[in-house]
């Protein structure tokens, strides 16, 4: 599904974010992706969904390189991945429903279409109930929620998670972490970035670990580390 | 082909931003508006002109004067020479004889002119020359006066010179003050929809996220540029109509010697031309912004 050969990124201010790394990971993992704080995850999250391109090396997703893409398959890789964030990244003037009927509405669906995935989508993410509410009258679990259905209501392959749980309480974090398994059990690959040492300790799947830009471990029942 | 869910959701946020934008959405459609009223009268006023100078054109001749002991001979070269000059139209001769029966005439019947002058004509041989172009008048009879068996050369001396001096002046005023304004409401509207783009920031990044194309993400941005100047330009259109309307009437029953163009389908044709005119400066103000920042 997803692979790199020594894939390396030099930012024009001559911080060398990734160095070297190769992957792969199968369709339906579950990978942990590990490291301080500036060790590369999220450049290697941008370069999957090709916010960046690499300075050296190849990324492959469903076995086509996607460094030399034209900005229209851009869109179509795209809409292939969703990504999550530790900010949920939800339009505030917006209700719980027309956030998840936004992605949609740009994907040109029709209003049939959106009003009926739109509310099953609510209701895989435990949300029927929240639809007419605004962020701001959410908890953070639940605006994580809203992003999670927004980035699933296409039927992505991959999903992404940058820090999903890294702005919510210990309890919460579990719910969007089994929020996460129970998507990932459907067949979705599912990759998430995270410094929750308890959450990685506990579910023991895939860890990769990146460290000043390396790829310094891979296991395939891993833990935090240190 | 676009679907109408996708076109209506387009426009939507077109229009939402325009709301949102209020005060400088206003801003840049009353710039357009002026600058497509003030494009519209001078247009006016210059095809108004144009039909004027047209009418005149027909009235403008030149008188050539030969010396009064020209010989036949000297008359025919003259003829033939002003005959191949470059924009001439017509030439026509007036003998002597001719022009002196039409100065009788004019003195009325039963006069006997030539007796009275003792025999002798005193009137010259003279052409009235055309030109095809009353531009080229004063150039045409200043080489005419050259000619060296002609004596005089008369045509309405600096008044067509005049007229066509304050029509061009007033030709470049409008073109200058037109550009100006133009590029006042495109800078307006690059403005108007910069602030969209920005305000938008959130839903550019999402779209992105989510797999929408370029286009699609730029559409509403542009959209709503085009929405700015057409709205304008409608304005401008709509106050020019009834103002050159009263106007037309109001010289019909006053000055009517005074030609105006009165062909309703005309001024109609001009009007849209305002229209997509202010259209295209819209579409050129939202075209700069989204180019320059909207990166997608």
């Amino acid at each position: 599904m997803i692979r790199m050969y020594n894939a390396s990124k030099d930012y024009a201010n001559g911080v060398k974010a990734l160095i070297d790394v190769n992957i792969q990971i199968a369709k339906g993992e579950f990978v942990f992706l590990v490291g301080p704080s500036g060790a590369g995850k999220s450049t290697f999250i941008r370069l999957l969904f090709r916010e960046e391109l690499p300075s050296k090396g190849q990324v492959i997703i469903a076995g086509k390189s996607i460094v030399r893409l034209r900005s229209s398959k851009v869109a179509v890789l795209r809409r292939n991945i969703g990504v999550v964030f530790q900010d949920f990244r939800l339009l505030s003037d917006r209700t719980a429903f027309e956030n998840v009927a936004f992605a949609l509405r740009v994907l040109q669906f029709s209003h049939k279409e959106i009003n009926q995935r739109v509310p099953e989508i609510l209701r895989q993410v435990g949300l029927s109930a929240k639809a007419g509410s605004y962020p701001h009258q959410l908890s953070g679990g639940e605006q994580q929620r809203v992003a999670i259905a927004r980035a699933i209501v296409n039927n992505p392959k991959i999903l992404i998670a940058d820090e999903p749980t890294g702005n919510l309480d210990p309890d919460t974090s579990w719910e969007i972490m089994h929020l996460l398994y129970e998507i990932n059990k459907r067949g979705t690959t599912l990759i998430i970035a995270t410094h929750d040492k308890k959450i990685v300790d506990t579910m023991k799947r895939r860890v990769i670990g990146l460290e000043r830009g390396r790829l310094v471990r891979d296991d395939q029942q891993g833990v935090y580390g240190l | 082909m676009m679907k109408l869910t996708t076109i209506r959701f387009l426009v939507g946020q077109a229009l939402a931003s325009i709301k949102r934008n209020g005060m400088m959405s206003l801003a840049s459609i009353g710039t357009v508006a002026i600058s497509m009223f003030v494009l519209g009268t001078f247009l006016l006023l210059a095809l108004n002109a144009n039909l004027m100078a047209d009418t005149i054109e027909t009235n403008v001749e030149i008188a050539v004067l030969v010396y009064p002991d020209a010989s036949e001979e000297t008359i025919d070269t003259t003829y033939n020479d002003i005959s191949s000059l470059n924009g001439v139209m017509s030439v026509s001769h007036i003998g002597k004889d001719e022009a002196l029966a039409s100065l009788e005439k004019q003195f009325g019947e039963g006069h006997d002119l030539l007796r009275s002058l003792g025999g002798v004509n005193p009137l010259p041989d003279s052409f009235i020359v055309k030109v095809e172009n009353p531009r080229l008048v004063s150039e045409v009879a200043d080489v005419i006066g050259g000619f060296s068996s002609v004596d005089k050369v008369r045509y309405g001396k600096g008044m067509i010179e005049k007229l066509f001096s304050v029509l061009d002046w007033v030709r470049w005023l409008g073109a200058g003050i037109v550009v100006l304004l133009s590029l006042a409401a495109v800078f307006l509207i690059a403005i108007t929809v910069r602030i969209t783009v920005f305000a938008r920031g959130d839903e550019i990044t999402i779209m992105k996220y989510v797999g929408a194309t370029n286009w699609f993400i730029r559409w509403p941005f542009f959209l709503e540029g085009l929405i700015l100047g057409t709205l304008g330009s409608l304005l401008a259109a709509t106050a020019i109509y009834f103002s050159y309307s009263q106007l037309v009437s109001y010289v019909i029953l006053t000055v009517n010697f005074i030609p105006l163009i009165t062909d309703k389908e005309f001024i109609l044709r001009l009007l849209l031309y305002l229209l997509v005119g202010g259209a295209v400066l819209g579409s050129i103000g939202s075209a700069v912004s989204v180019r320059k920042f909207l990166k997608v």
